[in-house]
């Protein structure tokens, strides 16, 4: 069999010569699933994984944090029995305690509702009541850290 | 009720159950906390009456179930990333399991007295 027969087909002898050249060069096939100009953009983000990721930065910090601030309220200086609006206004003189409780406040917060966030996607199985009880979390969620980012920024010691 | 609850059991599922239940409790105790808190900005009189009760005996024993609560929720939770970031975490939760478990008995003894003691003294005179 010769590769210049008239009519080349794509298969040729196994050893020997390939039927295509420069000139006359081999059909090129796409590989499987490959991004084209034409695919669809994907419709959905990374939010999942960065939520993932978020749960365990912000835990670690968190671990530190509230540990921290059972010592201070429960552990030291006789327990709870200190606390009270002078002991309040004692720390919150401070910018670093300040920070410390923001801090702390906002990423519980977020850490708390992203995790009841997956409870109810779990447990919720009908779609009206994800929609109605992640409604309700993100509207308590979005008061409380408000709130209490207002009472750190606002608070005066001298109120009476 | 979904059919077939039961997962697969021993430490791997009960200590996911743990953490979610001390994850869910810990978060609503974090709401009423902010919201008594918040009491500072009304005045001094109504933040000291509601932390009144926080020093009573019954309410001292549910600070101990939060604190129990929190520190199975921090320790389970570094628990949990080492077994996703730690090469040799998945082969070794068990074992991780029980060193949390181990210290959480060690802190929870630990806390009796400071968290527990000012309530014993007010039940039974110091």
């Amino acid at each position: 069999m010769s590769t210049t027969e008239s009519t080349a087909s794509g298969i040729g002898p196994v050893e020997g010569a390939s039927v295509y050249t420069v000139d006359n060069p081999a059909p090129l096939i796409e590989a499987p699933r490959r991004r084209t100009k034409k695919t669809p953009k994907t419709t959905r983000g990374n939010f999942e994984m960065v939520a993932w990721l978020f749960m365990r930065l912000s835990g670690v910090v968190l671990v530190v944090l509230v540990i921290g601030h059972l010592l201070i309220q429960l552990v030291l200086d006789g327990g709870v029995s200190k606390i009270g609006f002078a002991f309040v206004a004692g720390r919150w003189a401070s910018p670093f305690w300040q920070v410390w409780d923001l801090l702390m406040l906002w990423l519980a917060m977020l850490h708390g509702a992203n995790g009841l966030r997956t409870v109810i996607n779990d447990y919720a199985e009908r779609a009206n009541t994800r929609l109605w009880l992640k409604g309700l979390l993100y509207t308590a969620t979005v008061f409380t850290i408000l709130l209490g980012t207002l009472v750190i920024f606002t608070f005066d010691p001298n109120i009476r | 009720m979904p059919a077939g609850t039961l997962y697969r059991g021993r430490e791997g599922m009960w200590s996911w159950v743990a953490h979610r239940v001390t994850g869910v409790l810990i978060f609503f105790f974090l709401f009423v906390h902010v919201l008594d808190t918040a009491l500072v900005r009304v005045s001094p009189e109504a933040y000291d009456k509601v932390v009144a009760t926080y020093k009573s005996p019954i309410v001292a024993l549910l600070e101990y179930g939060l604190v129990a609560a929190i520190l199975f929720h921090a320790l389970n939770g570094l628990r949990v990333i080492a077994v996703d970031f730690w090469v040799k975490g998945a082969r070794y939760q068990k074992q991780m399991l029980w060193t949390v478990v181990a210290l959480w008995v060690v802190l929870m003894l630990g806390a009796i007295y400071p968290v527990l003691g000012h309530a014993a003294r007010e039940l039974f005179g110091s």
